[in-house]
This record gives C-alpha cells, sequence and structure tokens, in this order.
C-alpha cells in the first residue's frame, strides 16, 4: 500500500526531475534516492538476458552491516572511557548511550559532506551517484579519534573524496583508500589531534573533570614510548576496552565483521588472511633479534593494538585501492602486514604504522598487479613461440 | 590417447523448466527467416528482392567481403520481405514455405573428392557459416588451413539441449560423412569434445578417426572456446575452427543427399513453457507453432538460445543460425521496493549474499530485470571464478574498452568469445555489458589484423 502510493508519488515526480524539468538540476539526486527506495524496472537489452540480483548497493550493505559490531562496540568503548577518565564506573547502556551520542555527528558530518559532494559531482558529469561513498561514509568516523573538531573531520572528508577520488575519476578510479587518506589528511594537517594521549578520550582534550593519573595513552603509543609494562593486557586489547580511534579497539568485534565479509565472499579471504600472515611474520623475525623491550613484545600483541585488524579486515581489502589480482592480493596483504609492524616498531616518529603501511601499498598494488600480468603475457608469447618452431620444423 | 580434463570454475545457473527427454515431432513453419544478425562483423549483400521464388539452397545473401561465402534458403518458397534495422542495416530476409524442391548440389563421396571440392560444397550450399573460426569468434575463412577443427558435443549453458538424447535421435551416418567432409579441410586433428568420460557417450562409440576428449565442470565447460583453450590454444597468427555437432549433420546430408537440409532438433526450454521438449525443426523456422498455446501467462522474452548469449526474437521470431534452443522466460519490468537490501530467499545468485544460497539444488525462476544500474569495475576476483581459462577477464575487458590493441593481444583475445565471457556478465555486480565490449574488441582486432 504505502509501497504503491510511494511508487506513484515518484512517477509523479519524476518529470520535473529530468531534463527541461523544474528540478533538473537534481536529476542525480532525485535518481539516486528513487534507485535506493525501488530497483530500477529496467530489463536486460542486449548480452546476457538474466542478471545477477547482486548489486553494488547491496555488496556495500554487506561491508555496513560487518561494520555494525565496531560501530556497536565503539560506542560502547567511547562511553566506558569517558567514565572512567572521570571516575565513574557506568552502566552497560548508559556508556553505550553516551557514546553513540557523540559518535553519531562524526558519522552525520561524514555522510553530509561526502555524500553532498558524490551528488554535485554525480549531477556534473551525468552519472548515477555511486555506492562507494557509503561505506566510506562510516569508514571515517570509525578511524577517527572521538575529540576530533567537527570541522576538522568535514575538512577531510572533502579533501580525501574531491583530490582523493573525484579527480580520478570517481568511485573505482581511485588510486588510495579514501578513507585512509581522510585519516592521513588530519595526522598530517593537525598532528595534535591524531597522535598524543588525550584525543582518544571523550573529553579528555577539554580536561574537565578529569581524576588524577588517567592516562588516555594508547597501547601503541605506551609502547613506542617503551613503557612496555604499562600495557593492558592481551585479553583486554582483544576485546577492546582501551584507547584508541572510534572503532578500531576491539579485535573480537572486527572479527565477526571479517566472518560476515568472508562468508558472503564481499571481502577478500586471501588480503585478510595475508595482512595477517606478514604481521605474525614481521613481528616474529623481530621477536628474534629482540634489540630493545618494543621488539621483544610477543609477536600476537602487534595483531590486536592499535587499527591492525581494523585495517586488515575493511582498508586492505578495499576492491578498488587494492591488487587487483588473485595471486598479486596476497602479496599485497603480506607487506601490508610486515610493513605494519615494521613502521610501528622502527620508526618512532609514527606509532601507527597500519595507515601508511596500506596506503604505500596502494600505491604499489598495481606494480604487483604488473607483474603478474607480465607473467601471464610471458606464458602465452612462450606458448606463440614453441607453437611456431614446431611449425617450422 | 584422449584427455579428461576437469574444470572447477564456472557456474550453473540453475533455472526452471528443463526439456523433458521427449521427441514430439517434427514441426514445419510456414514462416522462416535468414538473419544477417545471427553472423557478427557480417556485412549483407541481398542477393534477392521481395516476390522473388527460391529453393532450398538459393543464395538470399553473401557475404559483402569475402562473396564467396552464401547464406541460402533454408526452404523453398517466395520471399515475403526484407526486414530492416536502423541505418537500412538487413536484420532479417523473411521467406513463406512452399513446395519442397531443393537446389540439387548433387551427391559426392566425402571420402574421395579433394578439399577444394569440399569446400566449394559447403560454400554453395550455404553450410560455409557453420563452420566459425577462434581468433574472433566469426565464420571461418575458405582460405585458411586450421591447425585442428573442434566438435564440441555437449552443452552446459542454462535449460541446454542434451546432446546424447539428441545423437540418439539423429543420423549417425551422417555425422560420419560430415566428419570425413571436415577432416580434409585440416591437417591437423578432429577433435571430438565429450562430457565426462566414455561410459557417458556410448552413442559416439563407435565414432573413429577423431581425437576423443573428456570435460567435465560447470558451466562454460562445454564451450569450444574453453576446449580450444586447453587442447589446443590458438596463438597470433593460427586458426582453429569449430562447428556445432548438429550441422556437422546437415554437412554430412549435403554429401550423402545432395541436399542443403539444415534441419536439427531443438529444445523448447524456460520457466513459461508449459510443455518443455524436444522438437525436430529446419534452422531458420519461425517459432510460433512452438509457444502458441504452450506459454504461461504474462509478458515473457523470447530467445533464440540460451538465458546468457541468445537473441530477443519475440513471440513470432525465427530460430538462430547457430541456435539448438528456444528459451522463454519472463520479462522483468517491475520496480522492486528496497529490492538491493531484501533477504532474498528466491532470489539466485552467484554471490552468497542472498539467503537463497544456504539452500542447494533448487531451481529458479529468473526474469529480465536488470537489478541495477550500471557503475565502474569496483569489485575483483569475481570473473576470474567463472573463466575457466589462464586468461585475466578484467583486464582483458579494460584493454578492450581502452582499444588497446596489442595488450588485447598479450592478454589472449584470440582464446575467447562473447559466450565464454557471458557469465561474468551475468555476475558482475556493476552490471557492465562485458559480452558487447568483448564483441567491439574482437571486431577492432580483425579489423587491425586483416
Amino acid at each position: 500500500m504505502i509501497m504503491n502510493s510511494l511508487r506513484k508519488t515518484l512517477d509523479k515526480l519524476k518529470p520535473h526531475f529530468t531534463k527541461g524539468g523544474k528540478f533538473a538540476k537534481l536529476q542525480s539526486v532525485f535518481e539516486g534516492f528513487e534507485a535506493f527506495m525501488f530497483v530500477s524496472d529496467k530489463v536486460t537489452f542486449k548480452g546476457s538476458h538474466i542478471r545477477d540480483p547482486l548489486d553494488l548497493k547491496r555488496t556495500m550493505t554487506v561491508v555496513i552491516i560487518a561494520l555494525l559490531p565496531a560501530l556497536l562496540f565503539g560506542s560502547y568503548n567511547t562511553g566506558l572511557q569517558h567514565f572512567r577518565s572521570i571516575g565513574t564506573d557506568p552502566a552497560l547502556f548508559q556508556a553505550f548511550w553516551f557514546g553513540f551520542l557523540r559518535i553519531l555527528p562524526l558519522i552525520i558530518v561524514s555522510y553530509v559532506v561526502g555524500l553532498g559532494i558524490e551528488f554535485i559531482v554525480a549531477q556534473i558529469r551525468g552519472h548515477e551517484i555511486n555506492e562507494g561513498y557509503l561505506v566510506t561514509g562510516l569508514l571515517i568516523p570509525l578511524i577517527m579519534p572521538i575529540d576530533v573538531p567537527l570541522w576538522m573531520l568535514a575538512l577531510a572528508v572533502a579533501f580525501s573524496v574531491i583530490l582523493g577520488k573525484e579527480i580520478f575519476g570517481g568511485t573505482g578510479m581511485n588510486v588510495f583508500n579514501p578513507a585512509l587518506l581522510a585519516r592521513a589528511f588530519i595526522f598530517f594537517s593537525y598532528p595534535a589531534w591524531m597522535t598524543g594521549d588525550n584525543v582518544w578520550t571523550e573529553g579528555l582534550t577539554a580536561g574537565k573533570n578529569i581524576i588524577d593519573g588517567f592516562s588516555g595513552a594508547t597501547p601503541l603509543s605506551l609502547a613506542a614510548a617503551g613503557e612496555i609494562t604499562k600495557l593492558p593486557s592481551f585479553i583486554q586489547m582483544l576485546i577492546g576496552t582501551i584507547p584508541g580511534s572510534v572503532g578500531e579497539t576491539s579485535a573480537i568485534a572486527i572479527l565477526i565483521g571479517a566472518v560476515i565479509l568472508i562468508l558472503t565472499g564481499v571481502g577478500s579471504w586471501k588480503i585478510i588472511v595475508s595482512v595477517f600472515a606478514g604481521g605474525i611474520g614481521m613481528g616474529l623475525l623481530l621477536n628474534a633479534i629482540s634489540a630493545n623491550t618494543y621488539m621483544e613484545l610477543p609477536f600476537y600483541y602487534h595483531l590486536v593494538m592499535g587499527g591492525f585488524a581494523f585495517g586488515a579486515v575493511f582498508m586492505a581489502t578495499d576492491p578498488v585501492s587494492g591488487a587487483q589480482t588473485e595471486k598479486g592480493k596476497w602479496i599485497y596483504g603480506f607487506l601490508i602486514g610486515v610493513l605494519s609492524v615494521l613502521i610501528r616498531v622502527l620508526n618512532p616518529a609514527y606509532p601507527e604504522g597500519v595507515m601508511l603501511a596500506i596506503l604505500l601499498m596502494n600505491v604499489f598494488a598495481s606494480l604487483i598487479d604488473y607483474y603478474i600480468i607480465q607473467s601471464n603475457i610471458k606464458k602465452r608469447l612462450r606458448r606463440a613461440k614453441v607453437a611456431l618452431n614446431t611449425n617450422i620444423k | 590417447m584422449s584427455r579428461s580434463i576437469k574444470l572447477k570454475k564456472g557456474f550453473d545457473i540453475r533455472l526452471e523448466g528443463i526439456a523433458q527427454k521427449r521427441l514430439a515431432g517434427a514441426v514445419s513453419p510456414v514462416m522462416f527467416g535468414v538473419k544477417p544478425i545471427d553472423f557478427p562483423g557480417l556485412i549483407p549483400k541481398l542477393d534477392v528482392k521481395p516476390g522473388v521464388d527460391v529453393l532450398a539452397g538459393t543464395p538470399v545473401f553473401h557475404d559483402k567481403l569475402r562473396p564467396e561465402i552464401k547464406f541460402t534458403s533454408p526452404v523453398s518458397g517466395k520471399i515475403v520481405s526484407v526486414e530492416r534495422g536502423d541505418r537500412r542495416k538487413v536484420l532479417e530476409v523473411v521467406i513463406e514455405r512452399a513446395g519442397t524442391g531443393s537446389v540439387d548440389f548433387g551427391k559426392a563421396d566425402a571420402g574421395k573428392i579433394t578439399a577444394e571440392q569440399i569446400k566449394e560444397h559447403l560454400l554453395e550450399s550455404g553450410l560455409w557459416p557453420s563452420i566459425r573460426q577462434r581468433p574472433y569468434h566469426v565464420i571461418a575463412n575458405p582460405g585458411d588451413q586450421p591447425k585442428s577443427i573442434f566438435i564440441s558435443c555437449f552443452d552446459t549453458a542454462p535449460l541446454a539441449p542434451d546432446y546424447n538424447f539428441i545423437l540418439e535421435n539423429s543420423s549417425l551416418s551422417s555425422f560420419r560423412t560430415g566428419l570425413t567432409a571436415l577432416s580434409k579441410l585440416t591437417r591437423g586433428k578432429i577433435h571430438l569434445v565429450m562430457k565426462g568420460n566414455s561410459a557417458d557417450n556410448k552413442v559416439l562409440d563407435g565414432i573413429e578417426g577423431v581425437e576423443k576428449s573428456f570435460f567435465s565442470g560447470p558451466h562454460p565447460a562445454g564451450n569450444v572456446g574453453v576446449h580450444i583453450h586447453h587442447l589446443d590454444p590458438v596463438n597470433k597468427g593460427e586458426v582453429v575452427w569449430y562447428v556445432n555437432f548438429q550441422d556437422v549433420i546437415s554437412i554430412g546430408r549435403l554429401f550423402d543427399e545432395g541436399v542443403y537440409r539444415p534441419e536439427r532438433i531443438i529444445a523448447l526450454t524456460g520457466s513459461e513453457i508449459i510443455n518443455p521438449q524436444y522438437f525436430r525443426i529446419v534452422s531458420g523456422g519461425a517459432v510460433t507453432q512452438l509457444v502458441t498455446g504452450n506459454v504461461k501467462a504474462g509478458e515473457h522474452r523470447y530467445i533464440s538460445g540460451n538465458v546468457l548469449t541468445g537473441t530477443n526474437i519475440g513471440p513470432e521470431g525465427f530460430l538462430g543460425f547457430y541456435d539448438s534452443q528456444i528459451t522463454v522466460i519472463p520479462e522483468g519490468k517491475y520496480h522492486e521496493f528496497f529490492g538491493w537490501a531484501a533477504p532474498g530467499l528466491n532470489k539466485f545468485s552467484f554471490s552468497r549474499t542472498f539467503l537463497s544460497s544456504l539452500i542447494p539444488k533448487k531451481s529458479y525462476k529468473l526474469d529480465t530485470n536488470f537489478h541495477g544500474g550500471e557503475r565502474a569495475f569496483v569489485v575483483t576476483g569475481q570473473y576470474e571464478k567463472v573463466v575457466p581459462m589462464d586468461i585475466f577477464p578484467m583486464q582483458l575487458l579494460k584493454a578492450a574498452i581502452a582499444q588497446d590493441i596489442d595488450m588485447m593481444e598479450n592478454l589472449g583475445i584470440y582464446e575467447v568469445a562473447e559466450e565464454d565471457f557471458a557469465l561474468c556478465e551475468f555476475i558482475c555486480p556493476s552490471k557492465i555489458e562485458i559480452q558487447s565490449i568483448l564483441r567491439n574488441g574482437l571486431d577492432l582486432m580483425r579489423k587491425e589484423m586483416s
């Protein structure tokens, strides 16, 4: 019933939003919303007469569902850290609700700014609106410190969408992972808001009512400072009741997301597995060298500290900025794991290595693919040569 | 020595409406059509005008660039009309059947005459177009000598006819004659590619003088392009020919009886057919008789061929030159409320993002809805899962879009045809027109290399 009248309303409004109509400038926006509510009645015209019901909207939706555990736990943890900082012990729901209300503005700003730019660009180009930002828009708040100012977030989103994506041609054409680009933007432009001990806990930068002796330091900054003994326990980091970016702290919540991505086939299990393998490999190597206390940190700690798990599951698996050949995905993922741990331990200027490792490997992804494809080409040329020789004989 | 190859990559689309193994007898349509659009890359030059009487075997049009390749009327009768599309492109020449006369091409012992004489016979009778080639998946060049000839004895496409059933009801002696004739056209082997193992193909036990191979696996394991890729791949400068196995029978009939009669057994399939079964029909015949009173209520799509690669012909259209199957499925012209978000218990998908993936083996009724809008390439690693060849589908398609000739050649465009990538098109979440892109690439290569 509602559906039918909605459909009728849309059909009635449609002429106003097409060329020559009153709101022709909003055509992309209208079509975007129409396609969101109703799958188009377009039928196949040439080629295959039937099409798989899976489209990019659904693919992106699966990723969003996979992100929900991290988002929900992030809400709880944001509240938990805040209440700890003022010395109270909150109830589960109290912590969750407090955190959720703090995260919501981040999500709203991210979507409004990002989708706004997408709408404008789609209208200029005369394209349909791409779904890519639906995921990016949720990823960005999840990798931000909770205290990041909203204007800074808006600026970072605009930077990553315009300079990271649209100038390359939009969704599917970008070189870098747009969400990580937003984080890198703040990291390099406003380092005070992406490093240090205060930004990770709600209210700590304002500094009101903070109890004595509370430290909002993340495990990574503790480790980088050589204060290994102060690190939370492995179990704590696995569960995620530690300071950190909004969605990255709980390895368990992220692993639930990984299971969703792998079971549905939406995320590449090869990349996820190989990032972890790379991290473990590098961790073991550093354990073997053991030149300082950070190197002595048990290798499995790296997997639950900072953004390692989040990066492996949600960032490295971005099909556009990652390696596109199946063999390439193994190499790409493995090197991300290796570089993440390497940067963390050996470069004191960057306590978090995952973001930089993935962005760096984004650049090298096409090079990896290039060599994989060249080997296929060489194989074909060799076969042709053999055939030519036997023909001459 | 026969080879057995097991393929893992690929995907079987489980549709409702498979044909019962029952031969309903012969249908003799009144209207016939010869369609230049069945032959990619062909520029037709008409030989007849409306009103002219023709016999079975009278040329209707020929290839403008290779005038020796003729396309003849499958029946005797009168030319009714020439249907044209955009820019006066000839779509079909319509013939009304009358009488039973046919051009006498003369009986010949295929084993004794020369290759040139065999080519002559095939070209004159209009059977030459049944021989196609890789590269480019077009009608073979009569001047070439292929390094081998492939005949696929099974089809894995959705609802495809069971070739063993067709074989049991066909003339094996004509098939043998056809093979003899074809074997003169190559210095290499004739590859007969069958499904599973030799126990599955008892009918063909008696066929000798050919190289038998066995393939198993999901679609496109029955595609001749896949067979060629694994058994005798096409390198630059090489040519491999292939013929549909029912056309081999027609070729045999030409030499045994001296007539052009492209009769074949086809499967009438699809969820909207009330009584899906097999029929004997002459190629080019109208499907009207087969579908009238035999379809369920609603708006349908009538496809000559299978749902992946067939042609939309409408309820009164003509069976395509290369097709052994008619499929009728529902049209999908409807808006679906939040369709992309539905749990999807009744939606059939290659991905595991719908609940239906929890129920294996069930067959589905699929319609022609597009399920979304076209997007850029985003998801990776999917096409590779349905192309059982050592080829990078996405990279090849991108090279085709960029019209990068060297890259297309390097990535193996000589080995593939649209039908080999049809499953990529089906599963593509970005809804890209993959088969058209590949066809444009193939046409460009053919133009540049000639």
